[in-house]
């Protein structure tokens, strides 16, 4: 019973951080790069994601059994398509200008390919309720990666966050920020702490390795 | 793990293949169609309203409009115009006196097609107000064209005649002229090329000063669909 929780918690909480689908897996760059010119534009992409993600794993988990392997991919598109259509029509009747913003990327929604993915390598494979939490997880750290980039780029390009304005009329927007290229940047910077991070997080586990062999 | 290895090893026949297909398929649909009628009227309603708010902004004192077309020579009121008719809205204040026309005109941006509304004033000739209802111009440039408050104010008292003119910022003498946003000319001089053709082909179609169609509609027309 306790691994059983220790596996839950640890589907969980693995998209956040240790497998965070952008950082670590560099996968979705496409919605990443498009749509995190500001904080608003990133929460409305990842929300849609959250919901398509967390939808398509919970059915194709729970039809894995009837779904014929020679058609199995064709089947993940077709349930992730219909719940994209569903966030599509939803955001344009509930917030109008939000997906006038995102335009054409909640359609392409359907070819994020972390999302087949997540079906591919772990939905189809797992019980229900592993493959909801592990959908949660990659969705919650998708989002978590869109909300970073999407906030630091709207304070350096806007000077702004959620469209609040943080400081004075001096402050000169860097524009470059909310441009395609400034997408660039902000994500190499991250992409860089990261693989640091994981560097030094290697080197001090070989040094204690070492120094318990050289204890025993 | 154990369930792919067994469906490996036996190889569904055709229809089992074309039947989860089909099932898949149609279940999709039904669940599209259920969303796009359940949604649909939101959406409409949520249209309309943008149309209504954009007319009454580019047409300052305007509390009702009705849909115009230009059929067989003259200006007539339609709810509902045919595939190959352009609309345009005519403004009336709360008295039902004629204010001027709301004309909708689109063209090449910097990026994408940019589309617009704008207010004309024919007993004046002015054009009174402009409001951009699409355009992908680049964010923090281009998009100054709805965003910068000193740009869009430029067409509060504008004559369209002769051609309306982007000149440098700070540069603005005529009343034909507009101030550019400094670094999207493009975008600015696309502005003005879209009212500028716009105006061209509807300043003769517009029927003289004083005999504009009437209002139709006597009802406070706008507020009355949508949940």
């Amino acid at each position: 019973m306790k691994k059983h929780d220790n596996q839950a918690r640890d589907e969980l909480i693995k998209g956040i951080w240790r497998d965070n689908p952008v950082f670590v897996q560099v996968l979705g760059m496409c919605p990443m790069l498009a749509v995190t010119n500001s904080a608003v534009n990133a929460v409305a992409m990842g929300s849609a994601t959250f919901f398509v993600l967390v939808g398509s794993s919970f059915l194709v988990s729970s039809f894995r059994n009837w779904i014929p392997k020679q058609v199995r991919i064709s089947c993940f598109i077709i349930i992730i398509a219909t719940f994209v259509t569903v966030a599509d029509y939803t955001l344009l009747a509930l917030v109008p200008a939000v997906h006038k913003e995102l335009g054409a990327f909640i359609p392409l929604i359907v070819v994020n390919c972390m999302i087949l993915g997540r079906q591919e390598a772990f939905s189809s494979r797992h019980p229900v309720r592993l493959a909801v939490l592990d959908a949660v997880g990659m969705a919650g750290g998708f989002m978590l990666a869109l909300l970073s980039l999407g906030a630091v780029r709207e304070i350096l390009g806007e000077g702004a966050l959620f469209g609040v304005h943080l400081f004075g009329a001096n402050f000169e927007p860097w524009v470059i920020m909310i441009l395609p290229p400034g997408g660039f940047l902000t994500l190499g910077v991250i992409l860089l702490f990261f693989n640091w991070f994981k560097v030094k997080k290697d080197e001090f586990l070989a040094e204690v390795a070492s120094v318990e062999r050289s204890e025993s | 793990m154990t369930d792919g290895a067994i469906r490996e090893t036996q190889s569904p026949g055709s229809l089992r293949l074309v039947l989860t297909l089909g099932i898949a398929g149609l279940i999709s649909g039904i669940a599209i169609i259920g969303i796009y009628q359940s949604t649909l009227p939101t959406i409409t309603a949520n249209k309309a309203r943008e149309l209504r708010e954009a007319v009454f902004k580019v047409l300052p004192g305007v509390s009702r409009m009705q849909q115009l077309v230009y059929r067989d020579g003259e200006l007539v009121a339609t709810e509902e115009p045919r595939k190959d008719e352009q609309a345009i809205y005519g403004g009336y204040d709360s008295q039902g006196k004629f204010v001027g026309y709301a004309i909708p005109a689109a063209g090449p941006g910097f990026q994408d097609t940019i589309g617009l509304l704008y207010g004309y004033t024919p007993d004046r000739k002015l054009v009174l107000g402009m409001e951009i209802l699409e355009s992908r111009e680049t964010p923090g440039l281009g998009d100054k064209i709805h965003k910068d408050a000193d740009f869009v104010s430029n067409f509060s008292a504008l004559s369209p005649e002769p051609e309306i003119v982007a000149v440098k910022k700070g540069t603005k003498s005529l009343p034909n002229e507009i101030d550019a946003i400094t670094g999207a000319t493009i975008s600015s001089k696309a502005v003005v090329r879209i009212i500028n053709e716009a105006h061209s082909s509807w300043v003769g179609r517009l029927p003289p000063p004083g005999s504009e169609p009437p209002l139709e509609n006597p009802e406070p027309a706008g507020d009355v669909e949508g949940p």
